[in-house]
């Protein structure tokens, strides 16, 4: 990994479960390439990652049929906040709190899972993700 | 079945995706150099995950073996 890669950054808006996996399985994937990865987390995302609430059942998004949904919780893969610790253990990952919907919500730093790396607004994120990619999940 | 000789094999069959390439992540930055490390895996994105991460981490793909519902890499730490 000796060259610099461009950065992912995702913008994680979705607080249900598959979608928050799916931008775990993005962000461990980009990290395991040695990208550095962006998390912004806004709205329902942002609510996920409240202390003592990672771990509960976050639901599915209303894609997930009737059929979907028993094999989706059944699967054997990782929780996403299990993947998104294996992505700060290889590479570069930070993850920020949108300060809007800190705002919005009336949450506070303390109330924040450890896992987040601070707060930020959405201009020092669009710093950080610079010319790479941005993705809203 | 290989015949080539492996320092330390990783059991990873039944983990999904990326969890394999993960747990071999782990192993080879733990190792030392020279060592070939050995990754059951039957997640199918190994199969394209394992060389894709091997040839960007300046790692060497010494083998890939297909075994009955699962395959074999054999990886060596080349840095």
């Amino acid at each position: 990994m000796d060259e610099q890669e461009k950065p992912l950054s995702l913008v994680m808006f979705s607080g249900t479960d598959d979608k928050l996996t799916a931008a775990a399985v993005l962000a461990v994937g980009a990290a395991s390439m040695g990208r550095p990865v962006n998390l912004f987390l806004q709205y329902y995302a942002l609510d996920a990652f409240r202390a003592g609430k990672v771990g509960v059942d976050h639901a599915l998004s209303p894609e997930a049929t009737a059929a979907q949904a028993p094999v989706i919780r059944s699967h054997k893969g990782q929780h996403w906040s299990e993947l998104l610790k294996q992505a700060k253990d290889v590479g570069e990952v930070s993850i920020q709190a949108c300060a809007l919907s800190m705002d919005m919500f009336g949450i506070g730093r303390e109330d924040l899972d450890p896992i987040v790396d601070g707060i930020e607004g959405v201009a020092a994120f669009m710093a950080s993700a610079s010319d790479g990619q941005v993705v809203f999940i | 079945m290989s015949t080539i000789q492996v320092d330390k094999t990783i059991d990873a069959r039944g983990m999904a995706c990326p969890g394999p390439l993960m747990a071999l992540i782990g192993a080879i930055r733990q190792g030392q150099v020279g060592e070939r490390f050995e990754v059951l895996s039957s997640d199918e994105g190994s199969k394209t995950d394992i060389p894709a991460w091997v040839a960007k981490a300046k790692q060497e793909l010494v083998e890939v073996v297909p075994d009955d519902g699962y395959s074999r890499f054999i990886v060596r730490k080349a840095r």
